[in-house]
């Protein structure tokens, strides 16, 4: 299709007639177009990989009705506007913007193109053409948190952050009430670096918090630099988005793995069916949007055991990591004892609780 | 403040200080000759992926570090040609060259991404580089020391040797230069050359040093910050190294100060901190009135002999 529709250009056809020609064709052929905004490269290992690795699965499983289109490397500002209204202009019927910067570029484009369905990742605003959808990486924070408290000597672990958002915030204090229920003295040292890709400032703030006493850091910034500085300090940490053990043999204790192909098969399916609507969906460790690694060898298997139980707690509903008491950094009750918060609550977030020491 | 954390906080300072020591040693050379090469990021890109690529195939580091400085060095060349043979605008040239490294640079680590390689670390015995209190001064890669090495070695090649006048003459006015016989473009390739080779470096100490891997624009503005610095050192190679450890101090603060619960600043003001010094040392080199001091005065400008 895109062979004959540059064909027909060169032969000098009016632009207007090669659009309708495109129309045409892609309408006879019945391929439907889907595209999708990328935060960082595809090659980061982490975030934006496991987002074109649920594309990939698209391709897998529809590639007879459905074209996947992508661009890599959109800023979460001004500029992301252009490119997902250059998608809808490809004709794109369905465009995933995969990260929560895009959240009001995302509503902006859609009133532009009302026949063309948005999916935000991770944000909370809707339309009728946009849904949101997020996954509960909280659910694996907990896990890792469970590993890091049992695990740390000195009961201080650093947690590597991006920026204040909630998805975040909810993995800040997952990690640290997880950790906190193997050794209640768990601290938290959080460093938000204020990037999600930056490999030189990710490894010097690891540096950083183990200078200041962490002897387990985990991260919530894309690439696996913290991971690497660990390894070479004889350090413990875990993956974020991919499993990164490749890049840190010894060091990568575990990761957390965003697995969004299902999904994404199931909307583009919808599309084709034309029974798409406007949804918040909410998937975590039940559903398979959010998998454990496998654990290194230097998890020992107690600790293995109770790291188990967690995931296995999450899926069948028994466990819940914000589960009340739960105090604030400055010791205000915020959760009481023998209530949970509500997904609501959880997904506008913005304090951290106690055992968190950060800039703000 | 215990011993341990200073010298741990010191050797972050290393760390973060040495890429953009390197990338800035070689612009400040290129732009002594009159030429301003904004592409440093993009050439520090090339010599990230190439010191990684090489190091991946020979298992040598050495060779990574002079594949690095080859790959820094070739692609600088690029803009030499268009900005000396085709007198193209230098602004608009570097960025270009920005763009095309970062590009290329992620074109040809591909085939390279979630590979690894050992960590260029330190050649002194692990009873010094390991040492809990020597360490400060043995337990860098071999790149920590070139780069302190070459800091005297530019200074004393600008300032003492009969090339380095001829560098600085073909910089402050090349027509002169020209009338009397030298070759200003052949020095200008040379000086293009050399920022390309120390830009590729200071890229490989990303790829090859701190994180031994390869990831798309790994070097997250660090080229941009390295310009900004040889603005601030006001050209001048003992001011640049001042600077580049000053940045590097503001940098790790900023981490110290956040990973310490301290929130005097917010972080944006942080990122901004090494722009803004430039900004304030421009002011106050301008209050001065020494006209920029040492900028050269042919900075920018493309020569175009009437003979």
């Amino acid at each position: 299709m895109a062979n004959v529709s540059r064909r027909a250009l060169m032969k000098g056809v009016g632009a207007a007639a090669t659009l309708s020609m495109i129309a045409q064709m892609a309408k006879a052929e019945g391929k439907v177009k889907v595209g999708f905004i990328f935060l960082g490269p595809i090659g980061d290992y982490g975030w934006t990989w496991a987002h074109n690795k649920g594309r990939e699965a698209i391709d897998a499983a529809l590639g007879d009705k459905v074209e996947t289109v992508y661009v890599e490397n959109v800023a979460e500002d001004a500029s992301a506007v252009p490119v997902i209204r250059d998608l809808a202009n490809q004709g794109c019927k369905l465009i995933f913007t995969c990260s929560y910067g895009y959240m009001d570029q995302t509503i902006q484009v859609a009133s532009e193109f009302p026949d063309v369905k948005f999916e935000h990742c991770t944000g909370f605003k809707r339309a009728d053409n946009v849904a949101t959808y997020n996954s509960k990486f909280h659910e694996g924070r907990a896990v890792l948190g469970t590993i890091a408290g049992k695990m740390s000597k000195s009961g201080v672990l650093g947690y590597l952050g991006s920026y204040k958002v909630p998805e975040v915030v909810l993995g800040v204090n997952a990690f640290c009430l997880a950790a906190q229920q193997q050794n209640p003295d768990a601290k938290v040292k959080l460093v938000m670096i204020d990037s999600w890709f930056d490999p030189p400032k990710e490894a010097a703030a690891t540096d950083t918090l183990i200078n200041l006493g962490c002897d387990i850091v985990t991260t919530h910034t894309d690439s696996p630099a913290a991971l690497q500085i660990l390894e070479q300090k004889g350090l413990y940490g875990f993956g974020q988005g991919a499993d990164m053990s490749s890049f840190a043999p010894n060091a990568h204790l575990t990761a957390i793995e965003d697995i969004w192909g299902p999904y994404y098969v199931q909307r583009a399916q919808a599309i084709v069916d034309g029974t798409w609507k406007s949804e918040d969906t909410w998937d975590g460790m039940k559903e398979g949007t959010v998998i454990i690694s496998p654990y290194n060898k230097a998890v020992p298997a107690d600790v293995a055991a109770l790291a188990d139980g967690v995931q296995a707690g999450w899926k069948d509903g028994s466990y819940d990591v914000f589960k009340g008491p739960i105090y604030d950094q400055d010791g205000n009750l915020k959760v009481k004892e023998g209530e949970t918060m509500s997904l609501a609550d959880l997904a506008v977030i913005d304090w951290f609780v106690k055992g968190v020491e950060s800039a703000a | 403040m215990t011993l341990d954390l200073i010298i741990a906080a010191l050797m972050t300072v290393v760390g973060l200080t040495t890429p953009i020591l390197l990338a800035g040693l070689g612009e400040l050379v290129t732009e002594k000759s009159g030429v301003l090469n904004l592409g440093v990021e993009g050439m520090m890109l090339m010599g990230a992926i190439s010191g990684f690529a090489v190091t991946v195939f020979t298992f040598n580091p050495w060779l990574g570090v002079l594949g690095a400085a080859f790959g820094g060095a070739a692609s600088s060349m690029l803009f030499a040609v268009l900005v000396l043979q085709l007198n193209s605008n230098q602004v608009a040239t570097g960025l270009a060259l920005t763009i095309f490294g970062t590009g290329l640079s992620s074109l040809i680590g591909l085939s390279f991404v979630g590979r690894i390689v050992p960590p260029f670390s330190s050649i002194f015995p692990a009873a010094l580089s390991r040492h809990p209190v020597w360490q400060v001064i043995f337990g860098y890669s071999p790149i920590v020391y070139f780069a302190l090495i070459m800091v005297p070695i530019t200074a004393w090649f600008l300032h003492r040797t009969r090339a380095g006048l001829i560098l600085r003459a073909v910089g402050e006015n090349d027509h002169s230069a020209h009338s009397i016989g030298y070759s200003v473009v052949g020095v200008r390739y040379a000086a293009i050359a050399f920022g390309g080779a120390m830009a590729g470096i200071g890229g490989a100490y990303f790829s090859m040093v701190i994180t031994p891997m390869w990831a798309e624009k790994m070097t997250a503005g660090r080229g941009w910050i390295a310009l900004a610095l040889v603005v601030f050192a006001g050209w001048r190679t003992g001011r640049l190294l001042a600077g580049a450890y000053f940045f590097g101090i503001l940098m790790a603060l900023e981490l110290y100060a956040k990973a310490a619960g301290f929130s005097f600043m917010p972080s944006q003001f942080w990122a901004a901190m090494p722009y803004l010094m430039t900004v304030a040392a421009l002011t106050i080199i301008s209050a001065r009135g020494t006209q920029g001091a040492n900028a050269p005065a042919c900075l920018g400008k493309p020569f175009l002999p009437s003979t």
